[in-house]
């Protein structure tokens, strides 16, 4: 790597150096996921890691807190080699690590929390008194305010994430890494947590900052590594970048999502959304009031922070999940809301669903390819076989053909779903979804996970559905693609629609503004 | 009913709940910290055979409750194995362990003595005696209050107070020490603690080997204290009642000691009263029998208060990928 | 990421090794009590195979277990696990003894059609309630059915002791009348002339091959096979394919209490004639470790049936050849092979899957 070449005279740079990562590589069965990393990370700095999803990111941070073990390099902290086996040694080390998914435990306290393996003595009592004290000071500090006697499971995700880095600080961590922060944050809880990462430097902590999102690169770093297929790329000083640049990196080559479409031809309203709201389970409002329609012959896209209700509103369309009140027209004719099994009433209507995460809900893993080709259309007729049981020579057609229309690879219906490639599992869901010509596609973020070819292939689909006069609803947390995608656009926030857009007629800074809940447009004609 | 009558059932209670509260608190222990146990009923029944066996060939019943002790650790640390280092069913485990105890302690029990699978009787230093606490006589006259401290409170064997003790002592260690708030958490969420820098295995392991105490304890109290020997499946379900009362307990050590009261009480009154009459209707003893059984799904169904068992329990802990 | 194992070594070599742990330890446990493990071999299989006596008796505690662990693999395929097959099987007994108390049948072809119903009926019945609780109110199957295996208990004694009983000391209700006695396997090779020992084997046994033969097709074939398929690895993705969850846990319950169930043909209807306290006797445990052992494949669940079989038929002989093996050796025996085959599973998978994937890379 010639891009860690600045590294190669150790000395003279070592004691400015709070991590020095030298040539660090880790696999997981055949899929290596860093390859022979070098890293520097300086004191004091603010250091962003920008990837795709899959660069290897994450793994790398979980080696340097000791969550994994590389199979080859070495860890310097602050000039010393130092080996980090587990967790622990990462504490001594002065590490600490937010994750994506936070460490907390639910039914405990803040204080509970923050104390948890870094209890001082075998009882208790002075543990928590001493925490008390630590987190009064703390708040002062940092702008870190917490209620230390909250219930955990009862705090908002912002407020979850306080505790989080209270607890990196209670273990007087000199270097903070940060898991891609702001993806589940409203624009405020993010600035709020940008302000904090300032005060945090001010008083000589390093961070690290994981995320994919060049905006905040650009806002708040210093230096930025740029990483692509577990390999790093390059750093760089964030002042003498530009997001173009950065974007260029991490795909490889120069990113064009312009997706080849022609103007929108709409037709009738196909599917109508009234005063749609859920409340869930907790008595937490997750769709507040929802209203729009989808003409047939458009891309409607639905952009937002991930955890604004864009789910739930795909759950209850889908028909699996009950809404609290409001309706939903389908030509004109209301869609039963009132269950979580009404799935199989909106694939006989003519409704389609990609759901956002297929490892989960839009295949059976373990099942082969063929047997997912028909999941959600099982009952078809044609698929019969007499007797109740299922034509499994007439799925196995139905699956060769998807596989062929669909580049799918490798080519064989017998292979376990799971063997295949994240792009190829996808591609599996949308031939199911497509084959059937539906009138409404449902989609939910059609690229997560997926490379970078079978990105372009999915969204020339998605763009030819339209065209063949189907309405497509489109959920995204990626604005690029929603933009690339989209006829119209509208924005979520906090369970409602915080505004609608024509494709055309905005831009990345307004989306952004009604994605905080901010509409800049009011006043202006809607 | 008359005072001598309910003491005298209070007081078989008591020696009735002792064991359920051993096996209880074990599983407490061992589900609190995210591992599954309904292997109670074979440690306890294993632990059984192992201390009357060793007290028979030692002649004193503190080295069959060692003996006994370690029998239970031993399957213990296989339960451990399967679900914490091999990351298998802790269900299927159990089942196991409950064959594997039922089996052998039968088999070695019939090659040893050859009494058909029993221990030979055990009488003196074999067994854990009663004890007679402070003032138990000279309180005796004392109305009401004396009877009670010398008939029920008093005059019981030492592993008896031993049960009951660990009730507080177990709500102590969970709620007041380090120990006790790593043990929670790992039962709830076990990558916040393997991330805060404790191990998970550790901490499982620990809370698994507590389980074999406390069950190696209730098996040495059924056949060294309780009973004078073992006899084959001896612990006839007292595992599973002690599992109903830990879900009736809502994995709670204080809700533990009642709800093992009760069913000590329901098994008492059982034995004593052959026919309970309610108006006319004679309530049969299987229906007393059952009841426990009948509560606990009652409880798991959540018609009376709902029983929300700790979040990763029943899961092996791996790391993320 | 688990490298994928080839087909014959996830089907035959770990099954296979695991099984062989599983004898190995039983062996150490035969020399620990200070008997020749090989001779004991020789005893269990020359008394369970060595004559159509022996064989016979084999076979028919076979069936039963072929029943009892086909319900316990049904429910495996929901990722359900079902410890009830032990309470759902007496329940069984209960209903095929009232089937044929209820009238004086004139043969038994025309009696065990509802024989069958009867013993499915509460079997299923008695899985239901768990299934119900379980899909409705997500209380644990696992509890709530070792809870209804002492709750059957219970009832069993009560109706034997007040309902059921027959005069005289024993728990055990009337016999049956003579037109419900499933022909015996030796009466029908006799009327075509193939000798055989007298032996409990009876019609029941070729029922099982039925039933393993239709839970195969259920399983596999039917598209009430591939939804319950689906829900058992993937509960979100049923839900999306809009498979009720609800429906399909009791569903999968109910069959398999029948299941169960269906086990009382071979002793209660087959064999002993009368319904007798305590005639399950673990049948429904060695269930379990019949459907680990088989993979919840039927094809793996007969064939662990016979071993099974195999087991209890010349275990009997055993003992009686070995004083110091008794029975309960069979009971450790099925305690290790569920232990191996189930919860220490990746005892052999983890160092199996290591061995291919570093093959695989060269």
């Amino acid at each position: 790597m010639t891009a860690s070449s600045a590294l190669s005279a150790p000395d003279p740079g070592a004691s400015t150096l709070a991590i020095e990562l030298v040539g660090v590589s880790k696999s997981f069965g055949p899929v290596q996921a860093n390859k022979d990393i070098h890293l520097a990370v300086r004191k004091g700095a603010i250091h962003g890691i920008v990837g795709e999803n899959g660069a290897g990111k994450s793994t790398l941070m979980s080696i340097l807190y000791g969550f994994y073990h590389a199979d080859a390099g070495e860890i310097r902290v602050n000039g010393v080699t130092t080996p980090i086996p587990d967790s622990q040694a990462a504490i001594r080390a002065g590490i600490g690590m937010v994750h994506q998914h936070f460490m907390l435990v639910e039914p405990f306290t803040v204080l509970e929390n923050v104390i948890l393996g870094a209890e001082n003595g075998a009882l208790l009592r002075p543990s928590l008194a001493r925490a008390r004290a630590e987190l009064k000071r703390l708040e002062q500090e940092y702008e870190l305010d917490v209620d230390p006697d909250a219930v955990v499971g009862e705090l908002s995700v912002g407020h979850q994430q306080r505790v989080e880095i209270l607890k990196a600080l209670y273990r007087e961590c000199d270097i903070l890494i940060l898991d891609e922060p702001t993806g589940v944050l409203t624009p405020a809880e993010a600035d709020h947590l940008f302000r904090i990462l300032g005060h945090l430097k001010e008083q000589g902590k390093t961070i690290i900052l994981i995320t994919h999102k060049l905006r905040e690169i650009m806002a708040i770093t210093d230096q930025v590594s740029v990483m692509r297929r577990g390999e790093m790329v390059r750093t760089l000083t964030t002042s003498e970048t530009s997001p173009a640049e950065i974007a260029e990196l991490m795909v490889g080559r120069r990113v064009l999502l312009r997706v080849e479409k022609g103007p929108a031809r709409p037709g009738e309203t196909l599917l109508e959304v009234r005063n749609l709201s859920v409340t869930d389970a907790k008595g937490v409002a997750r769709l507040k009031s929802v209203s729009f329609a989808v003409r047939a012959g458009e891309i409607l896209g639905v952009a937002g922070v991930a955890g604004n209700g864009q789910s739930e509103l795909l759950e209850v369309l889908a028909g699996y999940a009950p809404a609290t009140s409001g309706e939903v027209l389908f030509k004109g004719r209301p869609l039963d809301l009132s269950r979580h099994t009404n799935a199989d009433d909106r694939r006989d209507v003519g409704i389609a669903h990609v759901p956002e995460d297929r490892h989960r809900r839009g295949l059976v893993m373990a099942f082969a390819a063929w047997e997912n080709s028909c999941l959600g259309y099982h009952r078809e007729e044609r698929l019969q076989g007499g007797f109740g049981t299922l034509d499994r020579d007439a799925i196995r057609d139905l699956a060769r053909k998807g596989i062929e229309r669909f580049d799918i690879r490798p080519p064989s219906c017998d292979l376990k779903t799971a063997n295949f490639s994240g792009g190829n599992q996808q591609k599996i869901v949308l031939a199911r979804e497509i084959e059937r010509e539906p009138e409404v596609l449902l989609i939910g973020q059609p690229t997560r996970g997926v490379d970078i070819g079978a990105i372009e292939f999915i969204h020339n689909e998605i763009v030819a559905l339209r065209d063949r006069g189907k309405a497509i609803v489109l959920v995204s947390v990626e604005l690029d693609e929603i933009q690339a995608l989209s006829d119209r656009i509208i924005v979520m926030f906090d369970g409602a629609i915080s505004g609608e857009r024509a494709a055309g007629q905005t831009d990345e800074r307004e989306l952004g503004l009604l994605m905080a809940g901010i509409d800049p447009g009011k006043g202006r004609a809607a | 009913m008359d005072l001598p009558v309910v003491l005298q059932l209070l007081d078989s209670s008591v020696r009735l709940a002792a064991p359920l509260l051993l096996a209880c608190l074990a599983g407490l222990y061992s589900e609190r910290a995210g591992i599954f146990d309904i292997g109670l009923e074979g440690k306890m029944l294993a632990a059984a055979f192992v201390a009357a066996a060793t007290s028979a060939y030692t002649g004193s019943a503190w080295f069959g409750l060692l003996g006994g002790m370690a029998a239970s650790i031993l399957l213990a640390l296989v339960h451990g194995l399967a679900s914490i280092t091999l990351r298998g069913n802790q269900l299927i485990s159990g089942v196991a362990i409950n064959f594997l105890a039922s089996g052998m302690t039968a088999l070695i029990g019939q090659s040893l003595f050859g009494l058909g699978g029993q221990t030979p009787q055990l009488d003196g230093p074999q067994r854990f005696g009663a004890l007679t606490l402070p003032l138990a006589e000279t309180l005796h006259g004392v109305p009401v209050l004396g009877p009670i401290w010398s008939d029920l409170v008093s005059g019981h064997n030492l592993l008896v107070y031993v049960a009951f003790l660990a009730v507080p002592a177990t709500w102590w260690v969970l709620y007041r020490t380090r120990f006790g708030l790593r043990l929670r958490a790992v039962g709830e969420n076990p990558a916040a603690v393997d991330t805060a820098g404790v191990s998970v295995v550790r901490l499982r392991y620990g809370a698994v080997v507590i389980a074999g105490v406390l069950c190696g304890i209730a098996g040495a109290y059924l056949s060294t204290a309780m009973s004078a020997g073992f006899i084959r499946d001896m612990t006839a379900g007292k595992g599973f009642i002690a599992l109903a009362a830990l879900i009736f307990a809502k994995w709670r050590p204080w809700p533990a000691l009642f709800a093992c009261l009760l069913f000590g009480l329901l098994e008492a009154v059982g034995i004593r009263y052959q026919g309970i009459r309610i108006g006319d209707f004679a309530v049969p003893v299987q229906l007393m029998q059952a009841l426990p059984y009948v509560l606990t799904v009652v409880i798991l169904a959540g018609f009376v208060g709902r029983a929300i068992p700790p979040r990763a329990g029943g899961r092996p802990y791996v790391k993320e990928r | 990421m688990t490298p994928a194992l080839p087909r014959w070594a996830d089907l035959v070599l770990i099954p296979g090794l695991n099984l062989a742990l599983a004898f190995l330890v039983a062996g150490l446990v035969v020399v620990f009590i200070g008997e020749d493990p090989i001779r004991a071999v020789r005893i269990l299989i020359q008394g369970s195979l060595g004559s159509s006596y022996g064989i016979g008796f084999t076979l028919f505690y076979a069936t039963t277990f072929v029943f009892t662990g086909l319900a316990v693999a049904i429910a495996f395929h929901a990722s359900l696990f079902n410890i009830g097959g032990e309470g759902q099987a007496a329940l069984g007994g209960v209903g095929a003894t009232l089937v044929c108390l209820a009238v004086p049948w004139p043969h038994w072809a025309l009696a065990l059609p509802f024989a069958i119903l009867g013993a499915g009926l509460l079997g299923g019945a008695w899985a239901f309630i768990p299934g119900y609780l379980q899909a409705k109110r997500g209380s644990h199957i696992v509890i709530t059915t070792i809870m209804f295996n002492f709750i059957a208990s219970a009832l069993v004694v009560y109706l034997l002791n007040n309902v059921l009983k027959a005069p005289g000391m024993s728990l055990e209700t009337r016999k049956f009348g003579e037109g419900t006695y499933l022909p015996f396997m030796h009466e029908m090779l006799g009327a075509i002339g193939i000798e055989m020992s007298r032996t409990p084997m009876n019609l029941t046994s070729i029922l099982a091959l039925a039933a393993a033969f239709l839970t195969w097709l259920l399983i596999w074939r039917t598209r009430l096979g591939y939804e319950i398929r689906a829900f058992g690895h993937s509960e979100p993705a049923a839900v999306y394919a809009g498979i009720d969850p609800v429906r399909i846990t009791i569903l999968v319950m109910v069959m398999s209490g029948a299941m169960a169930g269906l086990m009382a043909l071979n002793v209660v209807m087959g064999y002993q004639h009368r319904l007798v306290l305590d005639f399950v006797g673990g049948a429904g445990f060695v269930g379990i470790a019949v459907a680990l052992m088989g993979r919840s494949h039927p094809v793996g669940v007969i064939l662990a049936s016979i071993l099974f079989g195999i087991l209890y038929q010349g275990g009997a002989e055993l003992a009686f050849e070995m004083p110091a093996i008794t029975r309960d050796m069979i009971v450790v025996i099925q305690a290790l092979v569920i232990l191996f085959t189930g919860a220490l599973e990746n005892l052999v998978r983890l160092p199996v899957e290591r061995v291919f994937a570093r093959r695989a890379r060269g």
